[in-house]
């Protein structure tokens, strides 16, 4: 069973579609990315599966329980964040506010959730540091902390290695194969780096203000489009 | 030591002390969110149409802070509004709204009663103005922000943080930054009779800058912002009383203070 489904989803603003014909199906465990050129819907795209964007037309079904709420999400950062005094603690343990429900504050289990997440993601020993004193690398991987606690089930990344240097780069893509693989996490990730998008995803959606390609990562290698974008080369 | 005690003798002192210590706890914590979120000039416009609304109240002979609370939630409602719109120039239509709110007190004020040195008060403050009326619905309603404050405080922290990642994850994000415009309405307008409307916004702004300037988590920058306000209250009220300076002025000073140490060793330890 699909746990995200995408029926010829299509949205537009004021009136003036920017995305249509979308289509597509993930299973628990697959990791998909989206690429595309600027203004080609990807953000769009993301809106529309966290519900912050209601479809112009079409359908999003979530399969195997999964809640429009329980995404994990991970927002491109703001300049507004980066200067933030928060501790990492706290950052990482606002990802539990989806299972607050009626509670007005967190208990044992969502520090217990914000701890484990955060030695899975090696920050364990940063906990008290400021988040504003972090290294790129470093804050990235605290709102990937974050974005786990949020989720069981699916993981909604919006171009997670902008503006990091090649080694955070490389341990950041590490990370989210690895969540993706050993706790069997659905994940989408919009990315401009489509060499680093084929190399670890087992599926991708390319876009272009509508759906150009969606099928499995080795088959888009061979794809006309896949060529097209990297202007005649092949991957 | 005994002079200080002997100033507390007096009633209005007394309710000065127990409103001003209540309300800067308030400015305080509401001030950490606001700046954060880039709404300091949400609290200066409030000010304005606070002054605005006491003038036209004090010249139709209405409670002042019955008129001036609606009046200011709603605006606060409506600057919010503004601030997020991208289509309207959000700060250039707060400066609009808040200065238009002035000129109306101005005038609807000079027009009935004059420039009294009610309307006085109501510019730079006076700890004389409070009635028991006012002293008493300022204490609940200072309890009250308090309460909602410390109550929410997990999901204003998410919405100040990360207002798209609270809203994907199912809070209402609208609900609580209305929330905070409206506590801010309350404390603008309870502040004001002691402050001034020209001079409440820096009760807002001021400690939570302070805090940050040497606080490393939320949660120190919120205690420490709400220290520091009571403090510079306290220096600020006692030093007006003992050299006869306008209260406001001088919790403004004490706090521009305390700012100035803070980022004079902040820029110590960078270096």
């Amino acid at each position: 069973m699909a746990i995200l489904t995408a029926k010829d989803l299509s949205f537009a603003y004021d009136g003036k579609t920017v995305l249509e014909g979308v289509n597509f199906s993930l299973s628990a465990g697959d990791y998909l990315c989206v690429v595309g050129e600027n203004g080609s819907g990807k953000s769009t795209l993301i809106k529309g599966l966290l519900g912050l964007k209601a479809p112009d037309g079409g359908s999003i079904i979530f399969g195997e329980g999964l809640k429009a709420t329980e995404i994990g999400y991970l927002p491109q950062q703001t300049q507004l964040q980066r200067d933030f005094p928060a501790s990492v603690r706290e950052v990482v343990l606002s990802g539990c506010l989806n299972s607050l429900g009626r509670r007005l504050h967190y208990n044992a289990e969502d520090r217990a959730r914000a701890d484990m997440n955060m030695e899975r993601m090696g920050i364990e020993d940063l906990k008290e540091r400021s988040y504003q004193d972090l290294s790129g690398g470093q804050q990235q991987r605290v709102l990937l902390a974050r974005a786990l606690c949020a989720t069981k089930k699916l993981l909604l990344l919006d171009e997670p290695v902008t503006g990091l240097d090649p080694i955070a780069t490389g341990e950041m893509y590490n990370l989210i194969k690895l969540v993706n693989l050993c706790d069997n996490i659905t994940v989408i990730m919009v990315s401009h780096d489509i060499h680093a998008a084929v190399r670890y995803a087992t599926h991708i959606l390319h876009l272009g203000q509508r759906q150009l390609y969606f099928g499995t990562a080795a088959a888009y290698r061979e794809s006309t489009q896949a060529r097209r974008f990297l202007g005649g080369n092949r991957l | 030591m005994s002079e200080i005690l002997a100033m507390f003798s007096y009633h209005f002192m007394q309710r000065a002390l127990i409103v001003g210590v209540l309300v800067s706890l308030c400015a305080a914590l509401l001030g950490v969110s606001l700046v954060l979120k880039r709404y300091s000039m949400i609290g200066d416009g409030l000010s304005h149409v606070g002054f605005g609304a006491l003038a036209i109240a004090s010249a139709l002979h209405l409670a002042p802070l019955a008129v001036a609370i609606p009046v200011v939630m709603l605006a606060a409602v409506l600057l919010l509004r503004l601030s997020q719109s991208s289509r309207i120039k959000g700060d250039a239509m707060i400066a609009l709204i808040s200065s238009s709110a002035l000129a109306i007190g101005v005038v609807s004020v000079s027009v009935t009663t004059g420039m009294n040195t009610e309307v006085s008060s109501y510019m730079f403050g006076s700890v004389l103005s409070l009635s028991r009326s006012d002293a008493i619905l300022s204490v609940l309603l200072s309890l009250g922000v308090l309460l909602l404050f410390v109550l929410f405080y997990p999901r204003l922290f998410a919405v100040t943080f990360d207002e798209t990642f609270s809203k994907a994850t199912g809070t209402r994000t609208e609900l609580y930054n209305t929330l905070l415009a409206v506590l801010t309405a309350v404390t603008v307008v309870l502040g004001m009779r002691m402050m001034g409307a020209l001079l409440i916004s820096s009760l807002i702004i001021f400690p939570a800058l302070s805090a940050m300037r040497v606080c490393k988590s939320f949660r120190s920058v919120v205690l420490c912002a709400a220290c520091i306000s009571v403090g510079c209250f306290l220096v600020g009220l006692i030093a007006s009383y003992f050299l006869e300076t306008p209260t406001g002025a001088s919790i403004v000073l004490a706090n521009l203070l305390v700012f100035s140490i803070f980022s004079l060793h902040k820029a110590r330890n960078i270096h």
